[in-house]
C-alpha cells in the first residue's frame, strides 16, 4: 500500500475529476464532498511519500506500469519534490474546504464541472512535481495550464479577456519549453531526467551550442510560466479577475510549481556546474530578480484593487525565489526552496483572507478593509500574520526565508539583490501598513470624535461583528497558524528536506 | 535552595506570564475587575520570577535556556545575566506600579476599548522581558519587533486623526530602522563569524578579528541608528509623535519599556557584540559620544520651548536616553557603570513625571504648563512627586539621578574628555531651566481660574496618587541606597 502512494496521489484526483463531471444531478454537496475526499487522499499519499523519503534518506522511484526507464515513465520523489507535493495537496485541500460558499457563489449553475477542473488542476500540478521525465512534465504542464484557463475564465467581468491573454502567453511559454526539450532530445536521445543528467555531463556536450539553445528555450518557457519580470504582464489581470476559490487555488501554486520546475531543470537535468560555469547568467538573472522584487512591490503599492495588489506581490516574490536560486550558493538555494513553501502558504493565506473580506463586504478595493478589525477580528488577525510574514517579521516563516536569501546574497556579494530584498521588504511594510491602518481606524471622516476625550469612537460602535462563515474561517486560521509553525520548525525543514536536496557543486 | 531545573524554567515563566494573561484578559472583557485581576496576577508572577533570578545572578550564575532551535545554526535562546536582570527588574516592577495607575486613569476617563488596551499592554511587557533575557541577537531582534507591533494599537488608541499620524510615524521609524538597518547588519555579522550569541564579557565582542575597519564601522552605525527606539537624533522624531497615546502608555512604554528597550539593545550590541576593545581600537566610542552629546543638548533646548507638558517630557526623555549611550560610549569603567545605572534611575524618575502629567490631565483636563499655575496647592502629592522626580532628572542629590551624574562625570574625567564634561554640565543647566519652572508655577504661580477653592479641582483618584508617590519614593530610594542596583552593574563590568 505504502509503495503505491505516489500513484494514488495522482490517480485519485484524476479519477475524481472524471466522476465529478458526471454527478451533476446529485447536487452541490456531493460534488463538494467528493472533491474533499479525493484531495485528502492525495494529501495522505503525499505525506506517506514524504515520510518514506525522509526515513529512507533517498528518493522514491515509482515506475508507472512497471516500464523500465529510460523508456517508461518514472515518478521520482526526492527530498525536494516531497515537500512541494505536500504543499500542493495541503493548499488544495484547504482551498477545497474553503470553497463551500465561494465556489457556489461564483458557479451557481455547473459546480460539478468547476470542481472537476479543480481536481484536474491539482492532479496536473502534483504530476509536474512528481515526474522524472521532461516530456511527461510538458504534458502535465499543459494539463494544469488548460484546466487553469478554464477555471480563470469563469471569473467576473473581463475575466475572459484576461484569461485569453494568459492563454496566449502560457501557450508560448509551453511551446518554448517543448522546443527546448526537442533540442535536448536530438542531442541526447533521452527524456528521462536522471538519464539526461548523466548524458549531459559528458564533456563533449558541455560545449555544444545546441544544448545551450535547448537550455535557453526551456528556461525562457519556464520563466514565462512563472511570470518572472519582464515576462509577468499576464499574471495580475488573470489572477485579480478570477473567482475567489480559483484565485486561492491558482495564485499560491501555479507560479511556485513553475519555480520548482526551474530548479529541477537547473540542478537535476543540467548541473550546478553547467549552469554557473558554462551558462553563467547569474549576474543578469540576479538583476532581473532584483528588479522584479522592487518593481513588483512598488506596483503593488500603487494598486487600489486588493487582489491585484496581491498579484503584484507574487511578481515580487518570484523575484526573491529566482534570485535565491541563481546566487549559486547553499544559503541562496536553501532560501529559494524554503521560500517556495513559505510563499505558497503566505499567498494562500492572503488570498483566503482577502476572499473572506470580499465575500462579506462585497467590495474588492482597499476601502473594503475599513474597520475590519471590528467587523471580522479573526480574519483581520490572520491577515496581520500573513502581512508580517511578507514583510519578514520573526517568528513567521517569511523572516527565515529572507534570512537565508540575505545570507546567500551576502556570501555571493550580490549587493544589488540585498538592496532589492530590503527595499521590497520596506515597501511591503508600507503597503500592508496602509491597509491595516484602514482596518484599525475605520472611516475617520464620519467619526465624531471629541478631541482628547475618551469617548468611544463613533464609527467603531456602528460596525457590527460579522465574521466569515466557519468553512472559510477554519482553513484561514489553520494557514495562519501554519505560517508560525513553518517558521518555528525551520530547523527541521532545512535539516530533513532541504539539506538533502542541495545540488552538488554549489 | 531551589533546584537547577527550576531556574531553567523561571525565565520562561517570567516571559510567558504576561503572554498567558493575554487570553485571560481577552476572555474576561465583560468583567472589568476580573480582567484587572489577571493583569496584577501576571505582573506579580513575573516580578517574583525576576526577583528569584536576580538572587541567582547575584550568586554569580548565568542562566541559559534554549527555547527553540529554529535554524540548524541558530536558536531562540534566553540568557539571564547581570546586565539583563537590571532591565528586567526595573520593567517588571514598574509594570505592577503602572498597572494600578493605568486602571485608575482608564476608568477615570472611561476610555473605550479597555480590553484591547490591557491585552496589548501585557503583550508589550512580554516583549520587554524577552529583550532583557535575550541570549543572542536573533532573539533580541524577535522581541524588539514584537514590541514595535504590540505597542502600535496602544499609540493609536484614540483612533482619531492625531492618533493616526502619531502611530504612523511611530511604526515608520521603528520598522524602517529595524528592517532596513538592523536586519542586514545582523545577517552580515552572522555571515562574518557564523555566530550571534552575545559574548560573555564586555571586552571581547563576537566580531571575528581581521574584519575590515570600514565594514565594522558601517555595522556599528547601522545598529546605533537602526534601533530607533533609543531616540538618538535623527531617529528620534517618532517619540514626541507617540505622545498622543494615553498617558499610562507614555509613562510605562515611552519612558520605560520601549525607549529603554532601544537603549538596552544598543548598549547590549555595543558591549557584547562589538566589545570595548574593538570600539576603542577603531575610536567608535568617542565618535558615538559626540553624536549622542549633540542629541543631549539639542533635545534639551527643544524641550525648553514646549508648553505641552507631555511633549516637554518627551524631549527630556530623548536627552536622558542619550546619557545611557554616552556612558557606555566613553568606555571607561566608571562611565559604563553610570550609563547602565541610568537605565534604572531614569526609569523611576521619568515614570513619576509622566504619571503626574496624567494625573493633572485626569483631574483638570489641562495639558499645557502655562495653565498649571497654582495647581500644586490643590494637588500637593502629585506636584511634590513631580518636584522630586525633576531633581532626579537634574541630577541633584539625594535622588537617583545624582548617582548617574557622579559616575558619568568621573568616567568623563577618566577618559580625559573635557568637551563631554562641558556637555554634561550644560545639560544639567538646561534641565534646571525647563524643569524648575513647572514646579515653581504649580506651587507659587497665579491660578488662571479665579479662586482655586471654587473650581472643584482635587487630587486625582487614589489609584493614581498611590502609584505616583510610590514611584517618586523609589527614585529617592535608588539615590539613597544606590548599591542595591550598583551590585549588578559592577558584575557587568567585572
Amino acid at each position: 500500500m505504502m509503495d503505491q502512494a505516489p500513484a494514488f496521489m495522482l490517480v485519485v484526483p484524476v479519477f475524481a475529476s472524471l466522476v465529478l463531471t458526471l454527478i451533476g444531478p446529485l447536487g452541490h454537496r456531493a460534488a463538494y464532498g467528493l472533491l474533499i475526499i479525493a484531495i485528502a487522499v492525495s494529501l495522505a499519499a503525499a505525506l506517506a511519500t514524504l515520510v518514506q523519503v525522509v526515513q529512507a534518506g533517498q528518493a522514491v522511484h515509482y515506475r508507472m506500469g512497471d516500464w523500465m526507464p529510460p523508456m517508461g515513465i518514472e515518478l521520482v520523489i526526492d527530498h525536494l519534490s516531497a515537500g512541494v507535493l505536500v504543499l500542493i495537496s495541503a493548499c488544495a485541500l484547504l482551498t477545497a474546504i474553503y470553497s463551500m460558499h465561494t465556489a457556489r457563489q461564483d458557479n451557481p449553475d455547473r459546480l460539478n464541472h468547476y470542481y472537476a477542473l479543480f481536481a484536474l488542476l491539482v492532479a496536473g500540478l502534483l504530476g509536474m512535481t512528481a515526474t522524472g521525465d521532461v516530456f511527461n512534465l510538458y504534458v502535465l504542464l499543459e494539463i494544469s495550464a488548460l484546466s487553469s484557463y478554464g477555471l480563470l475564465a469563469r471569473g467576473k467581468g473581463k475575466a475572459y479577456y484576461a484569461t485569453f491573454r494568459y492563454l496566449v502567453m502560457g501557450t508560448i511559454g509551453a511551446s518554448f519549453y517543448l522546443l527546448g526539450v526537442g533540442y535536448i532530445y536530438i542531442m541526447t536521445g533521452s527524456l528521462n531526467m536522471a538519464d539526461l543528467a548523466e548524458i549531459l555531463s559528458r564533456p563533449e556536450l558541455k560545449e555544444s551550442v545546441n544544448v545551450r539553445i535547448g537550455f535557453t528555450l526551456i528556461i525562457l518557457g519556464v520563466w514565462i510560466k512563472m511570470a518572472l519580470f519582464p515576462l509577468h504582464a499576464w499574471l495580475p489581470n488573470a489572477y485579480s479577475r478570477a473567482g475567489t476559490t480559483t484565485a486561492c487555488l491558482i495564485a499560491p501554486l501555479m507560479t511556485k510549481v513553475s519555480v520548482y520546475v526551474m530548479l529541477r531543470i537547473m540542478f537535476t537535468v543540467f548541473s550546478a556546474d553547467y549552469i554557473f560555469q558554462q551558462i553563467a547568467w547569474s549576474r543578469l538573472v540576479i538583476y532581473l530578480a532584483s528588479t522584479a522584487a522592487v518593481l513588483g512591490m512598488i506596483t503593488a503599492l500603487a494598486q487600489r484593487d486588493l487582489r491585484k495588489m496581491l498579484a503584484y506581490i507574487i511578481v515580487a516574490e518570484i523575484g526573491y525565489l529566482t534570485g535565491g536560486a541563481w546566487l549559486a550558493n547553499t544559503a541562496g538555494y536553501t532560501g529559494a526552496v524554503y521560500h517556495i513553501l513559505a510563499d505558497g502558504l503566505m499567498t494562500l493565506c492572503l488570498f483566503m483572507a482577502v476572499g473572506a473580506i470580499i465575500y462579506r463586504t462585497g467590495e474588492s478595493t482597499a476601502s473594503a478593509m475599513q474597520g475590519i478589525f471590528q467587523r471580522m477580528p479573526v480574519t483581520a488577525g490572520v491577515f496581520l500574520v500573513a502581512a508580517a510574514s511578507v514583510v519578514g517579521i520573526p517568528p513567521t516563516c517569511g523572516f527565515f526565508s529572507k534570512w537565508y536569501l540575505l545570507q546567500g546574497a551576502v556570501q555571493a556579494g550580490a549587493w544589488v539583490f540585498i538592496a532589492a530584498l530590503l527595499i521590497a521588504g520596506l515597501v511591503a511594510a508600507v503597503l500592508f501598513f496602509k491597509l491595516l491602518e484602514r482596518a484599525f481606524f475605520g472611516r475617520l471622516d464620519d467619526a465624531v470624535t471629541e478631541q482628547g476625550s475618551g469617548k468611544p469612537h463613533a464609527a467603531a460602535l456602528k460596525i457590527r461583528m460579522q465574521e466569515a462563515p466557519l468553512t472559510m474561517l477554519l482553513p484561514l486560521v489553520f494557514t495562519g497558524a501554519a505560517l508560525f509553525g513553518l517558521g518555528i520548525y525551520t530547523n527541521e525543514v532545512v535539516q530533513y528536506l532541504i539539506r538533502w536536496s542541495v545540488p552538488a557543486g554549489i | 535552595m531551589l533546584s537547577a531545573a527550576f531556574y531553567q524554567t523561571a525565565p520562561v515563566i517570567a516571559l510567558c506570564a504576561s503572554l498567558g494573561a493575554v487570553p485571560l484578559i481577552a476572555l474576561s472583557r465583560r468583567h472589568p475587575n476580573l480582567r484587572e485581576f489577571w493583569t496584577f496576577a501576571a505582573a506579580a508572577l513575573k516580578f517574583s520570577m525576576v526577583l528569584l533570578l536576580a538572587g541567582k545572578v547575584l550568586a554569580g550564575d548565568v542562566v541559559e535556556v534554549t527555547l527553540i532551535q529554529v535554524l540548524p545554526e541558530l536558536a531562540i535562546r534566553l540568557r539571564v545575566d547581570a546586565f539583563g536582570i537590571i532591565f528586567a527588574l526595573v520593567s517588571s516592577f514598574l509594570w505592577i506600579v503602572a498597572a494600578a495607575y493605568t486602571i485608575g486613569y482608564m476608568r477615570g476617563l472611561s476610555e473605550h476599548a479597555q480590553t484591547r488596551f490591557f491585552t496589548c499592554f501585557a503583550l508589550s511587557l512580554c516583549a520587554a522581558i524577552g529583550v532583557a533575557f535575550s541570549g543572542n541577537l536573533l532573539t533580541l531582534y524577535l522581541f524588539y519587533e514584537m514590541l514595535s507591533l504590540s505597542t502600535y494599537p496602544l499609540v493609536a488608541h484614540h483612533q482619531d486623526k492625531e492618533g493616526r499620524g502619531g502611530a504612523r510615524k511611530y511604526l515608520t521609524f521603528l520598522l524602517g530602522g529595524s528592517v532596513g538597518l538592523v536586519l542586514p547588519a545582523m545577517i552580515i555579522v552572522f555571515t562574518l563569524g557564523g555566530n550571534l550569541t552575545f559574548a560573555d564579557n564586555i571586552h571581547h565582542g563576537i566580531i571575528p578579528p581581521g574584519t575590515g575597519d570600514t565594514l565594522v564601522t558601517c555595522l556599528f552605525f547601522a545598529f546605533l541608528f537602526g534601533f530607533a527606539k533609543n531616540g538618538v537624533m535623527p531617529m528620534h522624531a517618532w517619540l514626541p509623535g507617540a505622545m498622543v497615546a494615553p498617558t499610562p502608555v507614555s509613562a510605562l512604554l515611552h519612558a520605560v519599556a520601549v525607549v529603554k528597550v532601544g537603549v538596552f539593545c544598543t548598549t547590549r550590541v555595543m558591549l557584547y557584540v562589538f566589545g570595548i576593545d574593538l570600539m576603542d581600537a577603531l575610536n567608535l566610542g568617542i565618535v558615538t559620544a559626540y553624536i549622542v552629546s549633540f542629541t543631549i543638548v539639542t533635545a534639551s533646548i527643544i524641550a525648553m520651548t514646549r508648553d505641552n507638558l507631555k511633549s516637554r517630557l518627551a524631549y527630556s526623555t530623548i536627552s536622558q536616553l542619550s546619557y545611557i549611550i554616552l556612558g557606555v560610549a566613553l568606555l571607561t569603567p566608571a562611565a559604563v557603570q553610570g550609563g547602565i545605572i541610568h537605565i534604572a534611575n531614569h526609569a523611576f524618575a521619568k515614570i513619576t513625571l509622566f504619571f503626574c502629567a496624567g494625573a493633572v490631565y485626569v483631574a483638570t483636563r489641562k495639558k499645557n504648563i502655562s495653565e498649571m499655575g497654582g495647581l500644586g496647592r490643590v494637588m500637593p502629592f502629585t506636584f511634590g512627586a513631580f518636584a522630586l522626580a525633576s531633581l532626579s532628572m537634574i541630577g541633584a542629590p539625594p535622588v537617583g539621578g545624582f548617582i548617574t551624574k557622579w559616575y558619568l562625570l568621573t568616567g568623563a574625567l577618566e577618559a580625559g574628555q573635557m568637551a563631554i564634561i562641558l556637555v554634561l554640565l550644560a545639560s544639567t543647566m538646561l534641565n534646571i531651566v525647563y524643569f524648575a519652572p513647572v514646579t515653581f508655577q504649580a506651587f507659587f504661580g497665579r491660578s488662571q481660574d479665579e479662586a482655586p477653592g471654587n473650581t472643584g479641582i482635587r487630587e486625582a483618584p487614589l489609584l493614581m496618587v498611590v502609584p505616583i508617590v510610590a514611584a517618586a519614593l523609589l527614585s529617592l530610594l535608588v539615590g539613597i541606597f544606590p548599591h542595591v542596583m550598583m551590585q549588578f552593574v559592577r558584575m557587568v563590568i567585572s
